[in-house]
């Protein structure tokens, strides 16, 4: 059993998670959008989008350094265990109650208002399904586990996250996450469907996160013979320059 | 000196009538989707009025375009790059679907299923974004004709400054119509604006466009531009703009608003500029100085240094060749007729204007007065401060004299025309109280008035060396651009791709060439979509499945 769920699914999620991406930026660029609706409604957006999305900057941070992070990299430098709880505590709590109020807003504002709520597509609501859960959870282990210590102690640095190292490294020890509080076990199943759902989402915008902007040139300039299938172009041959 | 062509587009105002024909036309070819409804790549505003989207001229509240920072630099109006990147969760100046007007259909099911009864049935307003019944309050063209300006145009940005001396009573105002395209500037702010770089100027003739693949719906572009030109399409959540009809210009047919203008008011043609030159042109301090600033960029065709360095840039002879011969070179710097819009927002905008003369002859025609006679024209320029200073404040940012320039040539052609056309001697002291000589008018008077079809549209078409290749001759060996990773060797991606403008020849030519209407040979099987009601799929509605 711990073998299908700690070593199967989630290698399975993952292997869509990646053929998925490279499937859906091969064939379909052109549905490759945030896909906003920031023209129907203004007000909600403004407040819900910028505190979701930053809450989810921190979140995304935080697992990072979480579960990539060894232990005793974070001792060496000199961080024990106590502060690094803090840290860890004090920042998910800030970036997930961000990202969580955020997602109520945002889910509140696709709900009510007609237009929004009409261009949410079935893949949408699949997707905000699995992402609150996912938060929700989140919150869960964080509050419940790490505050209050219900179910008892748990390091997940000595848990989740070493298992999570040798999922990634293709040396999976299941007995790690079969050892995990509940709670855990529930998040890392729903982020594993999340992952697996991911590329055929909005979700792909997260990928498009325009990085570039900060050093490319402002005008780009582009020839209308140097990208082969534009319509109305035609592909410039090799062996033969322009003439004149 | 780094030698571009751009496509430019010069309107001449006096004579818009304000027909909407472009609008209607541009909309059928390009915008007439799901999701663009609200969308008008070409509009006809009536000034003073607000535009579409409402007030979009103020850059205080949209922050479009550049500024000039104390450094002598510019910089997006809206914030730099990282500001960009911080408030790309919520664009904090995008226009709501109110600004622009919701978009709404007619219920017009009801008109023929309505029971019998004493009234007659109503085909209700539905909105097109909720698809709930609305109130038509507001569209791209509300205010047309000056309609409801006693409450709306005070709130037009341009009047700002002078608009203790307008008269908004109906009978006393100006009025003249506005069309507009997107500008294609030199300096685009919607390129600089996107995070994605999916906006880009062509090389070979500066169409600014918008990769359908590479946008990411961050909607920076629309806010972006000053003209608010960039439209959001909420179905596809791309961005999209104004195309310049490149498919049609590339095989040298013009632009669809300008084909089917009926006062044929547009002029087509290339204008060739110094690229390096730009940028310096754009930061130049004094916003007046732009005009002349962005003239300065332009190169002049006939000149042998020039043509030698376009050569050397690659531009095609015909190009060039057709450089010299367009009307839009001319009226931008040989009679210096045409003005930018909005030169203030440092885009470099290239469709142009001619500042329409017609308010300054209404109101002398009013009086009683000869309203062809050049004196009583230029008296009429320099007195009648209202629309000279409006109109200052749409193409100079505010200066009047190149405004008043232009009028004065515009009446001038008046006068020197009217004894041309009497068979009086000509009075050439006319044409040189503005500076020109009396050929000279009477060429500028011949290409506003006269000029035919090839003369207002100067379009050279795809290259010559690239017929081959447009013609798809099966010479070419098919896997020639393997390697080059260009092409799929099989399947769908595969071959060449099919330019537009070809395509829709073919399609024409099968059409016309084709034995019957309709060309499939299992035509009498099918339905007669004439007779069909919209419900359900009856039998041969669609094709049989081809068995196998």
């Amino acid at each position: 059993m711990s073998t299908l769920l700690w070593v199967i699914v989630p290698y399975l999620c993952l292997a869509v998670f990646v053929v998925g991406h490279l499937w859906r930026y091969r064939y379909d660029k052109f549905g490759w959008t945030t896909r906003s609706s920031q023209l129907y409604e203004d007000r909600l957006l403004r407040l819900g989008s910028p505190l979701f999305h930053f809450g989810m900057l921190g979140v995304v941070g935080g697992h990072v350094i979480g579960l990539l992070v060894p232990r005793s990299w974070t001792a060496a430098v000199g961080i024990d265990d106590h502060l690094y709880h803090y840290a860890a505590v004090g920042g998910g709590l800030v970036a997930g109650v961000m990202a969580l109020v955020g997602m109520v807003i945002l889910i509140y504002r696709r709900r009510t208002v007609g237009p929004v709520f009409s261009a949410t597509t079935v893949m949408d609501k699949v997707m905000y399904v699995f992402l609150g859960a996912a938060i929700v959870l989140g919150m869960w282990n964080t509050i419940a586990g790490s505050i209050f210590s219900l179910g008892g102690e748990y390091n997940y640095r000595e848990g989740v996250s070493v298992w999570y190292r040798s999922f990634l490294a293709f040396q999976p020890d299941a007995e790690l996450m079969a050892e995990a509080p509940v709670g855990f076990k529930l998040h890392a199943l729903v982020a594993f469907g999340l992952f697996a759902l991911w590329p055929f989402t909005r979700l792909v915008h997260v990928f498009s996160a325009p990085l570039g902007y900060l050093t490319r040139p402002y005008i780009v300039y582009r020839s209308r013979d140097s990208r082969p299938g534009q319509p109305g172009s035609t592909p410039s041959r090799r062996g033969w320059d322009r003439v004149g | 000196m780094r030698v571009m062509s751009q496509m430019a587009m010069v309107m001449n105002l006096d004579k818009c009538i304000g027909c909407h024909t472009c609008s209607v036309t541009c909309k059928q070819a390009w915008t007439n989707r799901a999701g663009t409804e609200y969308v008008w790549f070409n509009n006809v505003e009536t000034r003073p009025g607000l535009g579409y989207p409402r007030t979009y001229e103020d850059q205080e509240e949209w922050q479009g375009g550049w500024v000039r920072k104390p450094n002598g630099r510019i910089a997006l109006r809206a914030g730099g790059r990282l500001k960009k990147l911080l408030t790309i969760f919520s664009n904090p100046k995008l226009p709501s679907i109110q600004d622009y007007y919701e978009p709404w259909t007619y219920d017009y099911e009801t008109l023929l299923s309505s029971p019998q009864t004493d009234t007659f049935p109503v085909a209700r307003p539905k909105s097109l974004i909720s698809g709930k019944d609305m109130n038509v309050e507001w569209s791209a063209n509300w205010d047309d004709d000056l309609g409801g300006s006693h409450e709306h145009a005070a709130r037009d940005v341009m009047l700002r400054g002078i608009e203790d001396k307008v008269k908004l009573e109906f009978e006393q105002t100006f009025m003249f119509y506005l069309p507009r395209i997107c500008e294609h500037c030199l300096n685009p702010s919607c390129a600089a604006s996107c995070p994605s770089g999916a906006i880009y100027k062509r090389e070979e003739d500066g169409i600014v466009l918008v990769d359908q693949d590479r946008c990411r719906g961050w909607r920076m572009c629309v806010s972006g531009c000053p003209y608010k030109k960039i439209y959001f399409n909420h179905k596809t959540g791309k961005a999209e703009k104004c195309t310049f009809c490149y498919p049609r210009i590339e095989v040298g047919i013009p632009t669809v608003c300008a084909e089917t203008c009926v006062g044929r008011l547009r002029y087509i043609g290339l204008v060739l500029y110094d690229a390096d030159k730009v940028l310096e042109a754009a930061s130049i301090e004094d916003e007046h100085d732009l005009y002349d600033a962005q003239r300065a960029c332009f190169l002049d065709p006939e000149d042998p240094d020039v043509q030698r360095a376009a050569e050397a840039a690659g531009i095609p002879a015909d190009w060039i060749e057709a450089a010299r011969k367009s009307p839009v070179w001319a009226l931008i710097n040989r009679y210096e007729v045409a003005l930018p819009l909005h030169p203030e927002y440092r885009t470099m905008p290239m469709v142009w204007y001619i500042p329409p003369l017609s308010p300054v002859v209404d109101v002398i025609r009013d009086t009683g007065e000869d309203a062809e006679e050049r004196g009583n024209l230029f008296a009429a320029i320099d007195a009648l401060r209202i629309p000279v200073e409006y109109l200052a404040n749409l193409f100079t940012a505010g200066d009047p004299e190149p405004v008043t320039r232009v009028l004065k040539k515009l009446a001038a052609m008046r006068s020197y025309m009217r004894d041309i056309n009497l068979g009086r001697e000509p009075d050439e002291s006319i044409p040189a109280a503005v500076g020109m000589s009396g050929e000279d008018m009477y060429e500028m008077f011949r290409l506003l008035a006269i000029a035919k079809y090839d003369e207002r549209y100067v379009i050279p078409s795809a290259h010559a060396e690239q017929a081959h290749a447009l013609e798809e001759l099966a010479t070419d060996c098919p896997v020639a651009d393997q390697g080059g990773g260009q092409q799929d060797l099989f399947g769908e991606g595969s071959g060449y791709p099919t330019p537009v403008a070809v395509e829709n020849f073919r399609m024409l030519q099968d059409r016309q060439t084709s034995d019957t209407l309709a060309s499939p040979g299992d035509k009498a099987s099918r339905v007669n979509l004439l007779n069909w009601d919209g419900k359900g799929a009856p039998e041969g509605l669609f094709p049989a499945r081809k068995e196998d």
